[in-house]
C-alpha cells in the first residue's frame, strides 16, 4: 500500500499500432456535438452549458446587487413592468432563478457533468464511460430542464410572472401560495435536472468500479476520483428523496392531495424535512468533487504526492456519511425540541472534523514542497482559505442558539457563499486553468490568468465579507430593501461586485484569446509535479484513448 | 467492450437504479413514518391517546391553562368553535371540554379534524381519553352539533426540564372536509 495516487509505469501510447481505424477520427458536426457519446465531447457540452448558465445566473446576481446599491426600491418596477407587490414578485423570482440556476446548472454540470466527465475515464485509463449514451441523455435532459426553468419566467406564478418561491420552494408558498404554471414548471425542471444528475451518477459509480486500468486498485485512485465517486453515492441517496418531495408538492398543488397542508391532515414542516434530507448533503455534491479538483492540483504545484492520501479519500467518505444526518440544522427556528437542537448541533460541528483533516493536508502537502504560484495553484489556495473562512462561519452556525439570531440573515448568505460561491468556484476555475491546456491543446495565458484570480478573489472578498456584518446587524435574505443604516456595507459590497465582475470580464478575454492564439500545450506541461495518467496523452487526447489499457502499479 | 465488462457494468448500474427505487420509496414513505414518529415521540405537538387514565395519574393541584383554539379549512363551510376560549384544570385532573360545529351548507358534508398543541414539547404529555377528532363528523344542512374533548395532562411533565414550568397550552383543531364523501 503506498500512500501515492497511481502513477502509469508501462504506458504505452493510445495503441495506435494495432487499431485498424485512426483513433483520432471524428464524426461530423452535428453527429460529433449532438449525438455525442464521447465522454470528452460531453464534458466539454457540459462546460459549455455551465458557463452559459453561469452568465445568466451572474446577471441576475448583478441585477439584484444594483438594486441593493441603495436603500429603497430603485429598478424593481422597471424591470418587472409592473408595480407594487407584483414588482416585489419579480425579486422573489431573481433570487429563486439565481439559486437554482447557479446550483443544478452551473456549479453541478461544471463539476461533475464537465470535469468529471473529462478527467474521471482519463484518469481511470479507462476508453470511455461505461454508458457512452445514457452519457448523452444526462447531458441533453439538462437542457429541457433549463428551458423549463427558464421558461417559468414569463408565466404566471401568484403575485406575478415567475416562480418566487426560493431555491428550497417551501410549502405552503409553493403549494397554495403560487397559483399558476411558473412553480408547476420550475418543479418539473427539477425533476428533470435530478434524473440527469442522477443517471450521471450511476454511469461514474459503474465507471470507476468496473472499468479502473489494471493495477488501479480503489486505493490507488487519484482523489479526484474518489471525490466523484462519494458525490455520485450522495447524488444516488439524497436526489430521490428531492424528487419524492417536489412530487408531492405537484400533486398537493395540483390534484387535491394535502402532504403539506395542515388543513388536510398534512404538515408542512415535513416537506421542509425532505427537502433538507437532500439540500444539506446537496451542498457536500458541490464541494466535494472541488476538494478532489484542489488536491490534485495542490500535489501538482507542490511536486509532492499529496499528504496522508488515504485520510484524504477516506475524510471524503466520512463528510458524505455524516452530511445524511444533520440536515435539520437548516431549520432551527421551526420549533424543535432542546434535544434535537443539541444532536443536530453536535453532529453538525462533527463535520468539521473530517474537513479539518483536508484542509490540513493541504497545507501539509505544501509544506517543504517546491511550491510553484501558477494560476491553478492561486486559484487552488484562494479555495482552501475561502472554504477556510465559509467553514468556520459554518461552525458558528451550527449552533442552534447562535442560529435563532441569524436564520435568514446576510449572515447566512455570506456563510453559503464563501464554501460556495467562493469555494466550488474556485475550485472550478482551479480545474479550469488546471486542465484547459488538457482539454483544449492550447495553453491559458498565465498573465491574465493571475488577473483573473486577482481581481476576482478581492472582488468577492470585498463583495461578501461585509455581509456577516449586514447579517448580525439583522438585514434579512430574499429582501430588496434595507434600512437606511446597512447602507455602508452594502456600497461596499456593491463595489466588490464590480470589481468581481471586471475580474469575470478577464477571464472570459483569456478564453477566447487562449482558444484563438494560445500557444499549443505539451503532453504534460505541469512537469513532473502531474503525475496522474491524463498526463501522459496528448493534449488534447486523442477522440479515443487507451484502446490499450495503460497499467499501473 | 468486451462481453463480461457489459455484463459487469449492467450488474452495477443495476444495483444503482435499486439504491434510487429504494430512496423514492423511502420519500413517499416518510409521510406515514412522520406520522408515526409524531404520533410516538409527541414530536411537533402531536398529542398522545389513551383508552384510559391509567390508576396512578391523580391531579396535582398545580394549575394550568389551556386555551381552545379552532380553524376551518377554506373549502368546509362549517361554523367551528369552542364553547369557551380556556379552562383552568389541575395537572393530571381529568377534564371535558366541548366544541360545536354547524353547517351552513346546503348539502350534508363529512369533515375530519386534525390537531396538536403549543407549546410543542407538551405534546407528549397532552393525553386524549375521548375526542371527536378520532372520528369522521357528517353534518346534515343546518345541523348543530356539540362535541367533546376527554382530556388530562400527565404529571409527568412537571419533571420535564423542558417544559415543566408551562403555565398555559394551547390545543389546537382544524376542520378538513374528507373527499370521498364531501362531494
Amino acid at each position: 500500500m503506498t500512500d501515492t495516487a497511481a502513477t502509469p509505469s508501462h504506458f504505452e501510447a493510445a495503441g495506435q499500432d494495432e487499431a485498424h481505424h485512426d483513433a483520432d477520427h471524428k464524426p461530423g458536426f452535428f453527429v460529433r456535438w449532438f449525438m455525442s457519446t464521447n465522454h470528452k465531447d460531453i464534458g466539454t457540452l457540459y462546460l459549455i452549458f455551465a458557463i452559459v448558465a453561469g452568465i445568466i445566473g451572474g446577471a441576475l446576481s448583478g441585477m439584484m446587487r444594483m438594486e441593493l446599491a441603495e436603500p429603497g426600491i430603485q429598478y424593481l418596477a422597471q424591470w418587472a413592468g409592473e408595480e407594487g407587490n407584483a414588482a416585489l414578485h419579480f425579486w422573489n423570482v431573481m433570487i429563486t432563478a439565481h439559486g437554482l440556476i447557479m446550483v443544478f446548472f452551473m456549479v453541478m454540470p461544471a463539476m461533475i457533468g464537465g470535469f468529471g466527465n473529462w478527467f474521471v475515464p482519463l484518469m481511470i485509463g479507462a476508453p470511455d464511460m461505461a454508458f457512452p449514451r445514457m452519457n448523452n441523455i444526462s447531458f441533453w435532459l439538462l437542457v429541457p430542464a433549463f428551458l423549463l426553468l427558464f421558461g417559468s419566467m414569463f408565466v404566471p406564478g401568484g403575485m406575478a410572472d415567475g416562480a418566487g418561491v426560493g431555491w428550497t420552494v417551501y410549502a405552503p408558498l409553493s403549494t397554495s401560495g403560487a397559483v399558476g404554471p411558473a412553480v408547476d414548471m420550475a418543479i418539473l425542471s427539477l425533476h428533470l435536472a435530478g434524473a440527469s444528475s442522477i443517471l450521471g451518477a450511476i454511469n461514474f459509480i459503474t465507471t470507476i468500479f468496473n472499468m479502473r486500468a489494471p493495477g488501479m486498485t480503489l486505493h490507488k485512485m487519484p482523489l479526484f476520483v474518489w471525490s466523484v465517486l462519494v458525490t455520485a453515492f450522495l447524488l444516488l441517496l439524497a436526489l430521490p428523496v428531492l424528487a419524492a418531495a417536489i412530487t408531492m408538492l405537484l400533486t398537493d398543488r395540483n390534484f387535491g392531495t394535502t402532504f403539506f397542508d395542515a388543513a388536510g391532515g398534512g404538515d408542512p414542516l415535513l416537506y421542509q424535512h425532505l427537502f433538507w434530507f437532500f439540500g444539506h448533503p446537496e451542498v457536500y455534491i458541490m464541494i466535494l468533487p472541488g476538494f478532489g479538483m484542489v488536491s490534485q492540483i495542490v500535489a501538482t504545484f507542490s511536486k509532492k504526492p499529496v499528504f496522508g492520501y488515504l485520510g484524504m479519500a477516506y475524510a471524503m467518505v466520512a463528510i458524505g456519511v455524516v452530511g445524511f444526518v444533520v440536515w435539520a440544522h437548516h431549520m432551527f427556528t421551526v420549533g424543535l425540541s432542546l434535544n434535537m437542537k443539541l444532536y443536530f448541533t453536535a453532529a453538525t460541528m462533527v463535520i468539521a472534523v473530517p474537513t479539518g483533516i483536508k484542509i490540513f493536508s493541504w497545507i501539509a502537502t505544501m509544506w517543504g514542497g517546491s511550491v510553484s504560484f501558477k494560476t491553478p495553484m492561486v486559484w487552488s489556495m484562494g479555495f482552501i482559505f475561502m472554504f477556510t473562512v465559509g467553514g468556520v462561519t459554518g461552525v458558528v452556525l451550527a449552533n442552534g442558539g447562535f442560529t435563532n439570531y441569524v436564520h435568514d440573515t446576510y449572515y447566512v448568505v455570506a456563510h453559503f457563499h464563501y464554501v460556495l460561491s467562493l469555494g466550488a468556484v474556485f475550485a472550478i476555475f482551479a480545474g479550469w486553468y488546471y486542465w484547459f491546456g488538457k482539454m483544449f491543446g492550447k495553453m491559458y495565458n498565465e498573465f491574465l490568468g493571475q488577473v483573473h484570480f486577482w481581481l476576482f478573489f478581492i472582488g468577492v472578498n470585498v463583495l461578501f465579507f461585509p455581509m456577516h456584518f449586514l447579517g448580525l446587524d439583522g438585514m434579512p435574505r430574499r429582501y430588496p430593501d434595507y434600512v437606511d443604516s446597512q447602507t455602508y456595507w452594502n456600497d461596499i459590497a456593491t463595489y466588490g461586485y464590480l470589481i468581481m465582475a471586471v475580474g469575470m470580464l478577464v477571464f472570459f478575454v483569456n478564453m477566447i484569446w487562449s482558444l484563438v492564439a494560445g500557444k499549443k500545450a505539451d503532453d504534460n506541461y505541469w512537469g513532473e509535479g502531474a503525475t496522474t495518467l491524463e498526463w501522459t496523452l496528448s493534449s488534447p487526447p486523442p477522440y479515443h484513448q487507451f484502446n490499450k489499457l495503460p497499467k499501473v502499479d | 467492450m468486451n462481453l463480461a465488462l457489459q455484463q459487469k457494468n449492467r450488474r452495477s448500474a443495476t444495483m444503482a437504479v435499486l439504491l434510487v427505487a429504494g430512496m423514492i420509496a423511502l420519500g413517499f414513505a416518510s409521510v406515514p413514518l412522520y406520522r408515526i414518529f409524531c404520533q410516538v415521540t409527541g414530536f411537533g405537538g402531536t398529542t398522545q391517546r389513551v383508552e384510559a387514565m391509567s390508576s396512578d395519574v391523580a391531579a396535582t393541584g398545580r394549575m394550568v391553562t389551556v386555551r381552545f383554539d379552532s380553524n376551518t379549512a377554506r373549502d368546509l363551510p362549517w361554523n367551528f368553535a369552542p364553547e369557551r376560549n380556556t379552562e383552568t384544570v389541575q395537572i393530571g385532573e381529568r377534564a371535558l371540554a366541548f366544541y360545536r360545529a354547524e353547517n351552513m351548507g346546503t348539502r350534508p358534508v363529512t369533515g375530519t379534524a386534525t390537531f396538536n398543541v403549543t407549546p410543542l414539547e407538551a405534546g407528549r404529555y397532552f393525553n386524549k381519553i375521548q375526542c371527536f377528532c378520532f372520528e369522521r363528523q357528517t353534518l346534515a344542512p343546518g345541523q348543530d352539533i356539540r362535541m367533546p374533548v376527554t382530556y388530562f395532562v400527565d404529571p409527568a411533565i412537571l419533571d420535564d426540564p423542558d417544559i415543566g414550568d408551562v403555565e398555559e397550552i394551547t390545543l389546537s383543531y382544524t376542520f378538513y372536509p374528507v373527499d370521498d364523501q364531501a362531494s
